[in-house]
């Protein structure tokens, strides 16, 4: 910026207040990038400007300085030399008394103070004139808001940046500071003010400084903000939230133990206060202010916060006791709230001072509890306040506990025989002492309050072992006094504990058996191995623990809770890597459940073992190692009797095996667990299935068809999750087992057509269906990528059992096709003529058909007496229902191709929307049942299956692939549709189409609103006579709903809104489903957003519909018919809305 | 007293108020028997607001409770007993409108509804016997 010219030019603009900002911002983004690259020096600048800073405009001299401080803003890293920072900061002092032009005053200063290091800094002297300037010239209170925030951000500048320059002012400062904050109310301005007294109370620790001495002066100007409350805003709209504020405050409040004669009294006193917030803030303060402020500072005050603290615990404290598994090992105290803030209080006075507990032990309410429990044993009998009260000096034992092992010794001094008194597990020894029993059954009134007491000091001592843990510290707890003090008595506290746990009073929500429960799992929890607690302790917890679930023939409440507890112990173990307790529960709790599934007569349902070992496995890689070996010999054994002896019982174990370790085990093992070799052992298990059924030949007949549909399950999940490496082996297994059965896969394509005559004799024993259905799965389950051997003979096996009706080679084949050739890896035939010969196996392999089979021999057609796949689904050959059957077959075939995209799943529609008119173009006669499923073929493309062709079986699905179908179908269909050829056709199409439209996205349906509209109504007053319809009804009439419920959509609502008033009218009585009457009610409550005059001529007809409505069997449709009618009743004018 | 009355306007300036019951939760939603019952014409009435005290429901003011509900859906008859919150309460007959047109709106047609003051709270007991007036 050479030219002198352009230079004043920016300075005009800048100055004159009548341009725009965004002239303005750009004007002084071109001086500073001026300055920047050195082509204007700082002191060009302050020469070319001196007019406009020192002219008598106030306007334009207050625009002129805070340019040259917005100049310096931008400039804060380039380097300049003192003298000239020296000049300016001396500039700006000075005019932080002209209160006319103070915005660029203060933007200076900040902008000077701010700067750092080598780029050159104001030095103490000129900051202390700053700081002297600002006190003598600033009254902050009468500025507007965004000069006091700079004010502020000058003022913790200064303390900041230059606290030994400012030191020397001492009281002044103080002083200064109080009088700018005095009556701030901008949360903005609080925060900073509120970081400005700590910062203070940081320069001035001296007890005789400058703070100590205005302290009360100090205290009194922020302590009025506590606690601290918005009224004005909400939470979320303001620009400071409420909490960061309050921690900005609190950490004023504790920053100088110099506060603490005005500021716990204060607290204390607003501890009392019934207001909710205040209490959490005020015993956040006091925690933080506590722990700042010293042990020596707090000893004053520690009555009166015992006391108080006492009184908000009790009120805060739940005294509804939840029994159920999951509060087992959820947490005991809520996560935030009083309750929490005034336990964590509680627990850091106890850690910061030992003195503390003397007032917890010695206060006279644990007398009072023990009175209580030794009086009344269950819960249930004690009076509230009494119950409230054990409950509350329980947390507070507990917590107390958990503070130090100094505490947690005194505590268990203190009260933990006494609570061992009130169970009746002490005794006298000879020498009068009360020592625990050994090795006595406990035969006594079990007492509930005396067992809460307990387990709660038990969680304490557990939460010390885990945290010296988790500070990775040698666990010393075994030396400790309480740690003796458990073990001596851990025998017969088991014994009680089991005992409670045994109790079948189920009256008080399962009270005994949850806390014996649970008393159990915090023993089993006491970490630090054998040096802690002897190991025959942890031992006998988990056996006692085991024999619960064992012992119990249902699934009661002690069940579960045992369960839940083994469970929470095997991965807190895993969790810690207790090698020795791993082996310990691998041995006693791992072993034992996968012993229990293999063998067979034990009390207990066969379901409950599988579901109790699936759960105890997940807790650790090991052990879903053992498991599932357990699982697979469990079903070997099983499988081997059923053969061989074809035991009922073995084939119904088998059956709940494979269940749970479909539905239960494998599910949850992906993310729950990290487990190396589960490639392996899922492979072994896939491969021992193979393996038994190559080696058993025989499968009674009664039974055997059950084992299909869970063994299949199983194969599939097996399949899905492995690697591509473990696929390719169990299909090479597989297809070897195919190879050894009787099934007829061939080795290489006949070249001659297959013999109808054949396929009509050709029966599957039901270890061939086993097979090929096992086969099917594994072939769905596969990945693009695996190789499948032999690709031609096996979708020509597939092709041939599917005319048989065999749904899962139908799906096999879809799957086949929708995968071949897409995967990454090349196989040795090239990609895409893969899928070209498998496409030429299905459609065009040929059957042959005799002569005097062919019963309808008179048209053209039958001349050539091979037919394919296609020509099947139009004719009934034989009575072999080879037509439906090859049409859901062609279904699943085009659903695969569908789904990656293939233009010839267009080819298959077309072939299925000519079985649904009643006779084709040959003039063949279908029947109804083939129409039905021709029908439904389009709900196979188009709806998602779980069991085939989704992403889970790694489906190859092409974005968007519904859509595309839609475009292309939706034309066909609407003309077919326009001229069927018999009123049976015309309903079929209607199903069809229903299919269709229901499972494309909505936003595909508005989009065609215009279209859809007549055929959707013009459907449902079809389907609504088919009483076997009910479900497209209601799909469709969900179609109608979308319609009309969108912006996009209404538009042709209001022209067809005749139509569809009589339509939903009629479908408010729709007999067979009681959701399309309700769905129907609530779419004429949606038609009345339509335009007024357009809806109001059909008040009388939907009110008269909806009366009889309300007389409708179902309460739902009833409900809303009292909305819809209260609807349709307001948009009369004159209507009385009662 | 009376004369106070008449400065206020309002037959009983400061009902009590109770706390709205929390609605019921049948036990079995998918029961296959779903009359018309005491419950559900209960939830109809609840929500009309009391014609004196604009501002709460007629629940509040227990001036309706789920057992004022009587009825049959066989024979096609139902009952409510209100009870207004003072004796001699001129608006008796208004509440009494109020619960018979909203019942007829929201009831199939072939519903007979009745709708009787009761006189005397205390009398709630043996309302059968002598304290109904029509």
């Amino acid at each position: 910026m050479t030219e002198p010219s352009q230079l004043v030019q920016h300075l005009e603009t800048f100055v004159d207040v009548a341009r725009s900002p965004t002239q303005q911002a750009a004007s002084l983004e071109a001086l500073v990038s001026a300055v920047e690259k050195n082509a204007l020096s700082m002191q060009e600048l302050v020469r070319e400007m001196e007019l406009y800073l020192t002219t008598t405009d106030n306007v334009v001299r207050a625009r002129g300085i805070l340019l040259l401080a917005e100049v310096l803003k931008y400039l804060e890293a380039k380097p300049l030399e003192g003298a000239v920072i020296h000049s300016l900061i001396g500039f700006f002092t000075e005019r932080l008394a002209d209160w006319r032009a103070l915005r660029g005053a203060l933007v200076g200063c900040l902008a000077l103070l701010g700067r750092k290091g080598a780029a050159g800094v104001v030095t103490d002297t000129d900051a202390e004139a700053v700081a002297n300037s600002f006190l003598q010239n600033l009254q902050v209170q009468s500025l507007a808001q965004h000069d006091r925030k700079l004010c502020f951000e000058l003022l913790e500048c200064l303390l900041e940046g230059y606290p030994e320059a400012v030191k020397s002012m001492g009281d002044m400062l103080v002083y200064g500071t109080c009088e700018a904050i005095d009556g701030e109310k901008d949360p903005q301005c609080l925060m900073i003010a509120f970081h400005i007294i700590e910062l203070l109370a940081q320069l001035f620790p001296d007890p005789s400084g400058p703070v100590a001495s205005n302290a009360a002066d100090l205290f009194d100007v922020m302590g009025c903000y506590f606690p601290l409350h918005f009224t004005h805003e909400k939470d979320e709209e303001a620009c400071v939230k409420r909490d960061t504020l309050s921690r900005a405050l609190m950490l004023a409040f504790s920053s100088t133990p110099l506060f603490e004669p005005f500021s716990i009294p204060l607290l204390l006193e607003k501890l009392s206060s019934s207001l909710e917030l205040a209490k959490v803030d005020s015993l956040k303060y006091l925690h933080d202010c506590a722990l700042k402020y010293g042990a020596n500072r707090m000893v004053k005050h520690y009555k009166g916060l015992w006391s108080s603290l006492k009184e908000t615990i009790y009120s805060s404290i739940e005294t509804h006791l939840s029994f159920a598994p999951e509060s087992l090992t959820g947490p005991g105290a809520p996560d935030e709230g009083v309750q929490k803030e005034a336990l964590n209080l509680l627990q850091s006075l106890v850690m910061q001072d030992a003195s503390f507990l003397s007032f917890v032990v010695g206060d006279i309410d644990i007398d009072i509890v023990f009175d209580t429990i030794s009086s009344y044993c269950h819960f249930k009998e004690m009076l509230e306040e009494s119950k409230r009260k054990v409950l509350a000096i329980s947390e507070i034992l507990s917590v107390s506990a958990k503070a130090s092992a100094s505490s947690c010794n005194k505590i268990f001094e203190i009260v933990f025989f006494r609570i061992l008194k009130a169970l009746g597990i002490l005794e006298k020894n000879s020498e009068g002492d009360y020592i625990p029993q050994e090795d006595s059954t406990f035969s006594g009134r079990l007492n509930q309050g005396g067992l809460f007491l307990c387990i709660g000091l038990l969680t304490a001592s557990k939460d010390h072992t885990l945290s010296s843990k988790e500070h990775s510290m040698v666990s010393s707890c075994g030396h400790e006094m309480w740690c003796s003090m458990v073990n001596r008595s851990a025998f017969s506290l088991i014994q009680m504990f089991s005992s409670a746990a045994a109790s079948f009073d189920e009256d008080d929500g399962g009270a005994d058996a949850y806390l014996g429960v649970k008393g159990l799992l915090t023993l089993g929890m006491l970490h630090g191995g054998s040096s802690l607690l002897s190991r025959s302790i942890f031992d006998k917890v988990l056996i006692t623990l085991t024999s619960i679930i064992t012992a119990e023939c249902g699934k009661t409440l002690a069940w579960k809770l045992a369960l839940k507890a083994l469970v929470y112990i095997g991965s807190f173990i895993d969790r810690y890597h207790e090698t020795e307790k791993t082996l310990t529960y691998m041995n006693i709790v791992v072993d034992k459940f996968v012993m229990l599934a293999c063998s067979d007569h034990v009390g207990m349902p066969y379901s409950l073992i599988l579901e109790a070992a699936s759960d105890i496995c997940l807790t650790g890689p090991k052990h879903v190692h053992k498991i599932i070996q357990g699982f697979e010999e469990a079903l070997c054994a099983n499988w081997s009797d059923s053969c061989v002896r074809g035991n009922s019982r073995s084939i119904e174990n088998c059956v709940l095996l494979l269940d749970c370790f479909s539905n239960k085990l494998l599910p949850r093992l992906n993310g729950v667990v990290e487990i190396d070799d589960l490639e392996d052992i899922l492979l072994q298990f896939a491969v021992s299935i193979w393996n038994k059924i190559e080696t058993c030949r025989v499968f009674s007949c009664t039974h055997g068809k059950e084992l299909i549909d869970p063994t299949m399950m199983a194969m599939r999940q097996v399949v899905a999750i492995s690697s591509v490496e473990t696929q390719n082996t169990i299909i090479q297994k597989a297809y070897s087992v195919v190879l050894s059965s009787t099934l007829p896969l061939m080795e290489s394509i006949p070249s001659k057509p297959v013999a109808l005559e054949a396929l009509k004799h050709f029966d599957l024993s039901i270890r061939d269906e086993l097979i090929l259905s096992l086969f099917a799965s594994t072939i769905i389950a596969a990945s693009p990528t695996t190789d499948i051997p032999n690709v031609k003979s096996v979708v020509h096996l597939f092709l041939v059992t599917l005319l048989r009706g065999h749904l899962p080679a139908a799906q096999a084949l879809g799957s086949i096709v929708n995968k071949l050739g897409s995967g990454s890896r090349g196989t040795k035939i090239s990609s895409t003529s893969s899928l070209e010969e498998a496409y030429k196996i299905i459609f065009h392999t040929t059957f042959e058909v005799g002569k005097s089979l062919y019963s309808d021999g008179s048209g053209e057609s039958s001349s050539g007496s091979e037919i394919n796949l296609t020509k099947f689904c139009f004719g009934d050959y034989d009575g072999m229902n080879l037509q439906n059957h090859a049409i859901t077959g062609l279904a699943w075939i085009g659903k695969g191709l569908l789904m990656r995209g293939d233009e010839r799943a267009c080819d298959i529609a077309l072939v299925l929307l000519d079985c649904l008119k009643t006779t084709d173009s040959s003039g063949q006669v279908l029947q109804s049942s083939s129409m039905r499923c021709a029908a439904d073929a389009f709900r196979i493309l188009m709806c998602d299956s779980d069991i085939c062709l989704s992403r889970k079986f790694h489906a190859v699905i092409r974005p968007l692939y519904k859509q595309w179908f839609f475009s292309k179908t939706f034309p066909i269909l609407e003309s077919s549709i326009v001229k069927p050829d018999t009123p049976l056709s015309r309903i079929m199409l209607y199903l069809a189409f229903t299919h269709v439209v229901s499972n494309v996205p909505t936003v595909v349906i508005l989009d065609n609103a215009k279209k859809l509209y007549p055929l959707t109504l013009e459907g449902l007053s079809i389907l609504i006579h088919d009483p076997l319809g009910k479900d497209a009804v209601y799909s469709l009439l969900l179609v109608l709903s979308g319609l009309l419920t969108d912006k996009k959509g209404q538009e042709s609502s209001i022209d067809n809104a005749h139509i569809i008033v009589n339509c939903l009218v009629k479908l408010t009585s729709y007999p067979h489903a009681m959701l399309v009457r309700e769905t129907a009610i609530q779419c004429l409550v949606a038609m009345i957003d339509l335009p007024h005059r357009r809806v109001y001529p059909f008040r009388i007809q939907v009110l008269q519909a909806i009366a009889k409505a309300l007389d409708d069997p179902k309460r739902r449709v009833r409900e809303e018919a009292v909305r819809c009618r209260q609807a349709w009743e307001s948009i009369a004018s004159r209507s009385t809305r009662l | 007293m009376a004369g106070k009355k008449m400065v206020s306007g309002l037959i009983n300036a400061n009902p009590v108020v109770y706390e709205k019951k929390e609605r019921r939760v049948r036990s079995c939603p998918s029961s296959t028997d779903e009359h018309i019952d005491q419950l559900e014409v209960s939830d109809h009435i609840r929500d009309i607001k009391d014609p004196e005290h604009p501002y709460y429901y007629l629940e509040e003011l227990k001036v309706v409770t789920e057992d004022s509900v009587e009825g049959d859906d066989g024979k096609s008859y139902v009952r409510v007993t209100f009870t207004p919150t003072v004796e001699h309460c001129i608006m008796a007959t208004v509440i009494g409108l109020c619960l018979r047109v909203k019942l007829l709106q929201r009831l199939p047609p072939r519903c007979k509804v009745l709708a009787f003051p009761l006189l005397l709270r205390v009398y709630e007991h043996n309302r059968r016997d002598t304290h109904l007036t029509r």
